[in-house]
């Protein structure tokens, strides 16, 4: 099986501050935002640079998303940040009106998505925001895996005409693909080839996979591994070539299994190929504090929830 | 009555609590939690009226909601002490399976928590709609809450003030943390709050001032005087003026510890500059 790297534990949101620092620095359209949490954004650097370029809202959100929108009156590209839980659900409205129906570039940056946030606890640890956000017409949503990545994604939204949802989180995982990975937004990375099982996973749960898959392979299981960081638009042909070759999928993604990637994914397969599927995610559940890996094992979202997903579907083909 | 000098007492051992519970995770919110410890210790010994035991209406009691949750420390050792769950469970202050969650929440069922807070901005609707209820059951007992000074720059904030006014909803006070910090610095640098009694008074609520809410005899003086301005029409606001990381020295005059945890040493001066009361749990 193809080999990964961990090139040095990170968190994704530091990729997220060090693709700002980028786009500070060859961007001059690029401006940031921020409602009081600047540490936790890793966005120092480029406000130390590009002071005029930096608005801190205050805690404030609906107020960032419309200034945000504002903003992209005149060209600019307002690059939002706060927690994933009040970059979504706290401010739907003012998205889904002011950035989404009026279809303005704002890029909408969240940090500390999911339960690995860890231990503020459930108030803050959102596990419905991808579905939120892949339900507003026009909306792309990104869920990069590493930090590697997630510069990478920043990076590239900033290309991109139209509003981005840019999903990443707090704890220092595995940071395993390329530096110089280019980032093509809707496009779906192999990871590992396989003939047995397709696992397709998004954001902190790609490395799990890496690991399920490479303990499958010790078990005489075939796994293929496809990274999906772009859940909308999503990339129906690698998916479904992929179900085509092995028969079964699972799917994994620190989200609730309502909503999420698993959902999009059976909805493309149902429509063209139905396959059994099983879903690696949380079950209608909202999170607790703990530490992020207590956490990602009592909520069944690591390498042995994915490896147990696999035997599973595995008999269902 | 407990005495000044058991309440100080109790104000000292919260102190210690809340120190600990936040090393022991090494995370959670000291600051704002020892800058609100006199508040809490008055509103739940000397100032409300409470039944023996929880349940969740609170008819026939005052009722108290934190909207600010990250204070979270505060509240849990308060009503520790106070007799709501055991001493002990602060041991379990934000691990895994928990009752005590990293910000209130009643999906654990913790006694003493009504409404679950962390997401700022929203606890002010909620006393509202609790001091409605009241009305509506034909209580007569008051609804208190605490929200943080950074945390008024959610606009939900005005929304509700407005609504309390307008509605003569005068069974309700309000206290504000004025501690002048947040996560990214003073709330000056932030997002300057301006003369934020003022604001209350033009928006038609009844307000008074804490200068020292730090000194528990001003604390237990306002909430009082607090008490007798409500049921005359007007919501009342109390601005209370606090430092942040109070009864600690190197936490103090700054927002640095919002939200971070002392060392192991640092825990250790800490807890020598508040020395043991009513014993450690
Ligand atoms: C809606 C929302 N936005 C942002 C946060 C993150 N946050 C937690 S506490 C805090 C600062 C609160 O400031 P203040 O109310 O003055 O409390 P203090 O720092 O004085 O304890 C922020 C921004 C949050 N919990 N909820
Ligand atoms: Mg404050």
């Amino acid at each position: 099986m193809t080999k990964y790297i961990d090139q040095g534990k990170n968190d994704t949101r530091s990729g997220y501050g060090a693709g700002m620092t980028e786009l500070g620095r060859t961007n001059p359209n690029v401006v940031a935002l921020c409602a009081d949490l600047v540490g936790s954004l890793k966005i120092q650097t480029f406000i130390d640079e590009n002071p005029e370029r930096f608005f801190q809202i205050g805690i404030a959100e609906a107020n960032m998303m419309g200034i945000a929108a504002g903003l992209t009156i005149g060209g600019k590209i307002p690059f939002t940040g706060t927690f994933a839980n009040f970059s979504t659900g706290r401010v739907y409205d003012q998205i889904r009106q002011s950035i989404a129906y009026s279809g303005k570039n704002v890029k909408i940056c969240a940090s500390h998505a999911g339960i690995t946030l860890g231990e503020d606890g459930a108030t803050h640890q959102i596990l419905e925001d991808i579905g939120l956000m892949k339900m507003l017409p026009g909306m792309t949503v990104i869920n990069p895996c590493d930090f590697n990545q997630t510069k990478a994604a920043t990076l590239a939204i900033a290309e991109h005409q139209g509003p981005v949802y840019l999903r990443f989180g707090r704890p220092k995982v595995a940071n395993f693909t390329p530096a110089d990975q280019k980032f093509e937004i809707g496009k779906a990375l192999m990871l590992n080839e396989g003939t047995d099982v397709t696992i397709i996973a998004t954001g902190h749960l790609v490395w799990q996979s890496l690991i399920a898959a490479e303990n499958l392979e010790n078990q005489g299981i075939s796994a293929e591994v496809i990274n999906i960081h772009t859940i909308k638009p999503l990339d129906n042909e690698a998916i479904l070539a992929s179900a085509k070759k092995t028969g079964c999928v699972v799917t994994a993604e620190e989200h609730n299994y309502l909503g999420g990637l698993g959902e999009s994914v059976s909805r493309v397969l149902a429509s063209h190929h139905p396959t059994p599927q099983e879903f690696v995610a949380t079950q209608d559940t909202f999170g607790e504090s703990g530490t992020p890996e207590q956490l990602m094992d009592k909520y069944g979202l690591n390498n042995k929830a994915i490896e147990a997903a696999v035997l599973k579907v595995l008999k269902r083909k | 009555m407990p005495s000044t000098q058991e309440l100080q007492n109790l104000v000292t051992q919260v102190r210690r609590d809340i120190l600990r519970m936040v090393h022991k995770v090494n995370s959670g919110h000291p600051g704002g939690s020892l800058g609100c410890t006199e508040f809490f210790v008055a509103l739940y010994n000397e100032i409300m009226e409470l039944k023996d035991g929880f349940d969740m209406d609170g008819n026939g009691e005052d009722l108290f909601f934190l909207s600010n949750g990250h204070i979270s420390p505060v509240f849990y050792s308060v009503l520790a002490r106070k007799g709501y769950f055991p001493i002990e469970e602060l041991n379990t202050f934000r691990l895994i399976n928990s009752r005590l969650q990293g910000h209130p929440t009643t999906h654990e069922g913790l006694p003493g928590i009504r409404i679950a807070s962390g997401s700022l901005g929203q606890g002010m609707s909620v006393a509202i709609g609790a001091a409605l209820a009241k009305k509506l059951n034909g209580g007569n007992h008051l609804i208190y809450s605490l929200h943080g000074d950074g945390e008024l720059q959610e606009g939900q904030n005005w929304e509700a003030i407005m609504y309390a006014a307008g509605n003569k909803v005068d069974n309700y006070i309000a206290t504000i943390d004025l501690n002048g910090q947040q996560i990214d610095g003073s709330t000056d640098d932030v997002l300057p709050l301006g003369d934020v009694a003022e604001k209350f008074r033009v928006f038609g609520w009844d307000v008074l001032e804490i200068e020292n809410g730090n000194d528990l005899k001003q604390v237990i003086a306002g909430l009082n005087e607090a008490k007798s301005r409500t049921g005359k029409g007007k919501p009342v606001c109390i601005i209370m003026t606090t430092m942040m990381g109070n009864g600690v020295d190197f936490m103090m005059h700054t927002h640095a510890w919002h939200g971070k945890a002392p060392s192991d040493e640092q825990l250790e001066t800490a807890l020598a500059q508040n020395p043991e009361t009513l014993g450690d749990y």
